[in-house]
């Protein structure tokens, strides 16, 4: 009976909350009682699409993560920029990256790091969740871009996730 | 407003209007529908985000304290790009978008 007064996801509930207060403008009595009502009722909504709740280790490491794919952003961000303002055309490649990950939502992060990152789009996955699409814009060599992404982003998800 | 501030925004203004337009000039350069997938979603964040970042420095030397809300802006817009990126592409192969002759490989079959 109280199973409908809980928070069964207390990470998610208290993004949801801290968000709103940030939205709000300014923390008062209103927007807290709102910000719990919404960190209760979106938990209870979208449970049905978390089939197995995610599971971090090392949350700590996450702020590294965050920073390195930021930083990785910026920079790319000029290659690219450069690539489109120079008279030579792109070299695009389809690349199919071979997961290690298993966890789903550890491969989503990934995915959508990739997407982010300037460059290259992940673009498809595999049925059996082993083997991710990847457009790259402008390469001239497929194992690069792969070892690229090995090292700098699955390495360190695979050791937060494990 | 302290002339530092203004200078600060100032340039990240250019810089974000910047590169917003070399995403756009992107869009009409690339080759393919592929690349061209890349212009929008890349050089946009780097534009959004800096503009979000003078809007903080602006507001939060107006006011008396730093106003953060504006870095929501971007939070979101970092979740939500790569997930449209990654729709077009699916809807791109599901109904066979040709792709540039000097692409190497090949996008799957949906």
């Amino acid at each position: 009976m109280f199973d409908r007064l809980s928070f069964p996801q207390p990470w998610l509930s208290l993004i949801l909350f801290t968000t709103w207060q940030i939205l709000s403008d300014g923390v008062s009595g209103g927007s807290v009682v709102l910000g719990l009502i919404l960190a209760w009722l979106i938990p209870q909504m979208t449970h049905g699409f978390w089939p197995e709740r995610p599971v971090f280790v090392k949350t700590w490491r996450m702020p590294t993560y965050i920073l390195r794919v930021l930083k990785d952003i910026v920079v790319a961000s000029f290659s690219v920029a450069w690539l489109i303002l120079s008279p030579r055309r792109p070299r695009p490649a389809f690349i199919s990256y071979p997961l290690k990950l298993e966890h789903p939502l550890a491969i989503s992060i990934l995915a959508s790091t990739i997407s982010l990152t300037p460059g290259t789009v992940s673009a498809d996955i595999s049925d059996d969740n082993k083997t991710l699409l990847i457009h790259a814009l402008d390469t001239t060599s497929v194992q690069e871009v792969i070892d690229a992404i090995h090292n700098r982003y699955e390495k360190p998800l695979m050791e937060m996730f494990q | 407003m302290s002339p530092f501030a203004e200078y600060a925004i100032s340039a990240l203004l250019l810089f974000g209007g910047g590169f917003t337009l070399i995403g756009a000039i992107g869009l009409a350069r690339l080759p393919d529908f592929y690349t061209r997938l890349h212009g929008p979603t890349k050089a946009t964040t780097v534009g959004v985000g800096a503009i979000m970042l003078s809007s903080v420095i602006y507001f939060s030397a107006m006011g008396e304290d730093i106003d953060i809300s504006e870095i929501l802006i971007t939070v979101f817009l970092l979740m939500t790009a790569p997930v449209s990126a990654n729709m077009l592409a699916k809807a791109a192969m599901h109904i066979g978008v040709k792709t540039v002759e000097s692409t190497e490989g090949n996008p799957w079959e949906q």
